[in-house]
């Protein structure tokens, strides 16, 4: 379930002014990939972004209006080494833990937007990430304003051990007060999303949507193939795969979130009063 | 029965040998009595210096009790339930509606749900090794909407290693079984009690697990992963197991320091295996000690009160 917050490096976005594609191997400018959200012109691959992307993305610009960005971390279980990774990690990112919330407008609706980011230590959930992730479900409850969340974590923090575990309970108990409210709440998957995070909020939303091919699990594919002593098939727990079986609504490009993602709010919530506005260039 | 010994208990095992044998014949009263005394100095002296691994051991023994074993020591009826409504019955969880007996003719209605892991080859392959699929937590999240609805206490027995990792439980959303699970059980109307008698495999068990009241079993573990699984992503190395067990901090005493739990129960000397009757009273008391707690409290106080116990849980600092 949990990991040990190192991020697969590959993934990420180097630096430079070419970039070779994950998904296809063609070698890309890194301009035009930055201008098509990080979507591979020739395969579609999504490549990883991190939360301040998301946000610039999906909300109306100046917009965004950040809530609790320096809760920070300690270390509950004297934990081996676990200070200096999330000082590494901190340094890194140039934030204080991997999940970032606040207050905003998509398409003038107001919307409460939570976006976590793998790149700090692997977007695993400890005692900060679940505390944001509860306070970002009291906020959406307390203002009466729809609630989406961009998950893609490994899973709960190992080094903060069943204090991580327990924000899996703290966030679906906030959840079920929401819901209660009757407030929406939208959850976007991203690649990939695990464990602790997939078996609590981020299973959780009205509404799901997902990017294409994300990872999405319970367990880990190693996992599972230890156990049942063979290999997966292709396309084992990727969000067409959950799609298929009932978990997932919509596969959706990142091109095409912002319009999703108004559609939806107006249609829950809106009560059929605003009009969906074309932002920048990438709205077709 | 006959228990099995761990490998550090076996100073213990060789002078209980000892016993059996002279048991065997007559005329060695007090040679036996005098190992008696010793076995029980040795015991005491052994179990209350446990390093975490041992204690891991404790929770996985062969021998301990399951939930199927408590069933029989604690109620005095239990109608067994079966299926999700579904997909399938899951054997890995076990739920019904059971009589506690009170004494003086009384007893107390409940609902009780829990994981079992088998005993036997064919029965451990039957339970899975007490490793659910989604159908188990979804059996189990039927059970306790049932006790919501005719008003029945709710008590939960856990001991996994947590969800199954397979092929089916993916397919079938093991993720979103647990996940629902513990949205659902934290508005329950009802008081929930519950207890981890065993290992407490990560989400697997908090699934089954978000109650009023949180108890743990002396020699038992809750983990948000297994030591090796641990020791195999941060030091590449299964076989640290050991260490990991000790730095992941899982006993019931550091679980009980934390503020995770609200109660050690307590178990026989050397482990709930070596009397199934007075770990089954000593689970029994409790049960009943919380259960008579949060009678009174009305279905909003006891959804607070649930929701606030997990809201608080987290160290962090604000700058
Ligand atoms: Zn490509």
């Amino acid at each position: 379930m949990p990991t040990n917050g190192k991020s697969d490096s590959k993934m990420e976005i180097p630096n430079g002014l070419w970039i070779r594609c994950d998904g296809c191997g063609e070698i890309l400018y890194r301009k035009s990939l930055e201008q098509n959200l990080f979507i591979c012109s020739r395969c579609s691959y999504h490549f990883r972004i991190n939360a301040r992307k998301y946000i610039e993305i999906l909300l109306d610009a100046d917009t965004f209006e950040e809530f609790d960005p320096h809760l920070t971390p300690q270390n509950p279980l004297d934990f081996p080494k676990y200070p200096e990774k999330v000082a590494e990690a901190q340094k890194k990112t140039e934030l204080d833990e991997g999940f970032t919330y606040g207050k905003g407008k998509i398409s003038s609706f107001p919307i409460i937007l939570g976006v976590m980011d793998f790149n700090f230590m692997g977007g695993s959930m400890g005692s900060v990430v679940g505390e944001k992730v509860a306070r970002s479900i009291r906020l959406a409850r307390e203002e009466k304003i729809p609630l989406t969340i961009i998950a893609t974590s490994g899973g709960a923090r190992m080094q903060e051990g069943i204090f991580s575990l327990m924000q899996m309970a703290k966030t679906s108990a906030e959840l079920a007060l929401l819901a209660q409210e009757r407030i929406p709440y939208i959850v976007i998957l991203t690649n990939p999303t695990m464990a602790g995070v997939l078996a609590s909020y981020a299973s959780l939303g009205d509404i799901i949507i997902s990017e294409p091919k994300a990872l999405l699990g319970f367990a880990g594919a190693r996992v599972i193939e230890g156990t049942i002593g063979e290999k997966l098939p292709e396309g084992f727990q990727t969000a067409e795969f959950l799609s298929k079986h009932g978990f997932v609504d919509i596969v959706v490009s990142r091109k095409f979130l912002r319009s999703t993602l108004t559609k939806i709010i107006d249609m829950l919530w809106g009560k059929g009063k605003a009009e969906i506005e074309p932002k920048r260039e990438f709205v077709e | 029965m006959t228990i099995s010994w761990l490998e550090f208990e076996k100073p213990i095992a060789d002078i209980q040998d000892k016993i059996d044998e002279l048991t065997a014949i007559t005329g060695y009263e007090s040679e036996i009595s005098k190992l008696r005394t010793q076995i029980e100095k040795l015991k005491t002296k052994l179990y209350s210096d446990l390093t975490p691994w041992q204690k891991v051991l404790l929770a996985r023994h062969p021998s301990r009790p399951y939930m199927l074993d408590y069933i029989d020591l604690i109620t005095s009826e239990f109608i067994e339930l079966a299926g999700d409504r579904g997909f399938a019955d899951d054997k890995a969880i076990v739920g019904g509606l059971a009589k506690i007996d009170l004494g003086e003719d009384k007893h107390l209605n409940v609902a009780i749900i829990g994981t079992q892991k088998g005993r036997e080859t064919k029965d451990k392959i039957a339970r899975n090794f007490g490793m659910p699929h989604p159908d188990g937590y979804r059996k189990a999240l039927r059970i306790m909407k049932l006790a919501e609805k005719f008003d029945l206490p709710i008590v939960t027995l856990v001991d996994t290693p947590g969800a199954y990792p397979g092929v089916g439980a993916e397919e079938r959303g093991q993720a979103e079984a647990i996940a629902r699970n513990l949205r659902e059980m934290s508005v329950l109307r009802v008081p929930v009690v519950v207890i981890i008698t065993g290992e407490g495999g990560s989400g697997g068990a908090l699934a089954l697990a978000v109650g009023n009241r949180v108890l743990a079993m002396e020699y038992s573990v809750y983990s948000v992963i297994s030591p090796e699984g641990c020791a195999s992503i941060l030091w590449r190395d299964s076989d640290k197991a050991e260490d990991a067990a000790k730095a992941l901090k899982i006993s019931s005493s550091d679980l009980f320091q934390f503020g995770i739990i609200d109660e050690i129960v307590p178990e026989p000397l050397g482990g709930a295996h070596q009397d199934y009757k007075l770990a089954a009273k000593y689970i029994k008391e409790s049960i009943l000690k919380y259960l008579a707690e949060l009678k009174n409290m009305t279905p909003e106080e006891l959804i607070a009160q649930r929701v606030e116990k997990f809201q608080s849980i987290g160290v962090y600092k604000s700058n």
